[in-house]
């Protein structure tokens, strides 16, 4: 029930917003979001985007995840 | 611990428990809104949509749970109006397009789902949709952690705090656990590799013996979590006690809804009479909910207990820890938990 999924913004109409993930579009609300811009990657949940994804740790995360990958391949 | 759900079904779906040393226990705690609905709120849930011109709109785990006497689903199949809603924003629409009806909305969830409930009711309101009501069984995650960790009943080192739920209420809340229990705290991502992350982390506050509350998934959760969303709830509920399944009444650890927005409240609007409620007889989902038992402790479990016909609600959530047990787990492959 606490599931929520990455989408991206792609268009913005005051409280709501066009979002899009793998191809698939659907509108939000982003009334509990209003940092929320355009470009933005915004969880998902039950129809509202519940908070913005902070992009530098996104990638930050991703390099720790690689390199944890990287030291099972050597093992 | 994991309090969440959606952790527990991500570890037995990536086979996270057979990865992790031996040493490390992991226990699946009470995260399943669903689960932890108890039957007397059911059972209200039940008997509202019995009444004359009420539709009720519901998340869909909800209508397949049986309660004392019948379930929504079989409600529905007498004649009764239950739709299942993907949203707050659709049953809000649904009671815009049928004014003459009264309609209901069974607001279960966590912090995640609060506040988009809480924005249901400020839209009712603004838009003047007289005809919506919320029938509030939202539950905090703080303090129900304190609860299982008073009880004493399951020993815990760790626990892996629920991604989502963080995304609302930030780190914060949860610092009493280590300054008052001793017990490490990590806020985690729900990505097989963000949950070993988290893992990883217990284990290196254990071993040193300095517990913190730590971001894991710092991509999504911010120390203070989300402002607007956290004043919005305020706003439209007041904290009050809420009855758990398999835990009870636990203080401060309920919404309901504040005196302002009563006319949305299906408390007030609404006096339904309920018989006293009955347990399924068997059933160990309390058990399984405040991390005492396994699913496979449960006699029910895969014989008269299946997400076919299920008996408890943790097998029928998506979440819950017997239909994850159930899905991804061969009796074989489960009895080394």
């Amino acid at each position: 029930m606490c599931l929520a999924v990455p989408v991206k913004i792609v268009s913005i109409d005051g409280d709501e917003a066009e979002t899009e993930i793998a191809g698939v579009r659907r509108r939000v609300s982003i009334f509990l979001t209003p940092e929320a811009k355009l470009g933005d990657y915004v969880l998902l949940h039950t129809g509202y985007a519940i908070g913005v994804i902070d992009e530098a740790e996104a990638e930050e995360t991703l390099k720790l995840l690689e390199e944890i990958a990287s030291l099972s391949e050597v093992h | 611990m994991e309090f969440c759900g959606g952790h527990t079904h991500a570890i037995l779906r990536y086979g996270i428990r057979q990865l992790v040393p031996k040493t490390v226990e992991m226990k699946s705690g009470p995260g399943c809104p669903v689960c932890v609905t108890a039957t007397a709120d059911l059972d209200k849930a039940i008997a509202l949509a019995q009444l004359p011109d009420v539709i009720i709109t519901t998340f869909g785990d909800m209508i397949r749970v049986p309660g004392s006497y019948s379930s929504l689903q079989q409600t529905k199949a007498e004649g009764a109006d239950v739709r299942i809603v993907y949203s707050t924003i659709d049953a809000v629409e649904i009671a815009k397009a049928n004014p003459e009806k009264s309609v209901v909305f069974i607001g279960i969830g966590f912090e995640t789902t609060a506040p988009t409930i809480a924005a249901s009711i400020l839209k009712a309101q603004q838009e003047k949709i007289e005809n919506f009501h919320v029938l509030s069984l939202n539950k905090l995650t703080p303090p129900v952690m304190k609860a299982l960790l008073d009880s004493g009943e399951v020993k815990l080192d760790g626990i892996v705090c629920p991604g989502h739920v963080s995304v609302i209420i930030g780190s914060h809340p949860y610092e009493f656990i280590p300054k008052n229990y001793g017990v490490a705290c990590v806020i985690s991502g729900f990505e097989p590799l963000d949950i070993l992350l988290c893992i990883d982390k217990l284990v290196e506050q254990i071993e040193s013996v300095e517990p913190k509350v730590e971001i894991a998934y710092p991509r999504g959760v911010k120390p203070e979590g989300n402002k607007k969303a956290w004043q919005l709830m305020e706003n439209v509920f007041e904290i009050d006690e809420a009855n758990w399944r398999g835990i009870g009444i636990v203080p401060q650890s309920g919404l309901k809804v504040r005196g302002k927005y009563e006319r949305f409240d299906a408390d007030k609007a609404f006096s339904v009479s309920l018989k006293p409620p009955r347990e399924s007889k068997g059933c160990r989902c309390g058990d399984v909910i405040r991390g005492a038992a396994t699913p496979l402790e449960c006699k029910l479990f895969r014989k008269l207990c299946t997400p076919e016909s299920p008996v408890g609600p943790c097998m029928v959530s998506s979440e819950g820890a017997c239909a994850a047990y159930y899905q991804y787990g061969t009796p074989e492959g489960l009895q080394g938990f």
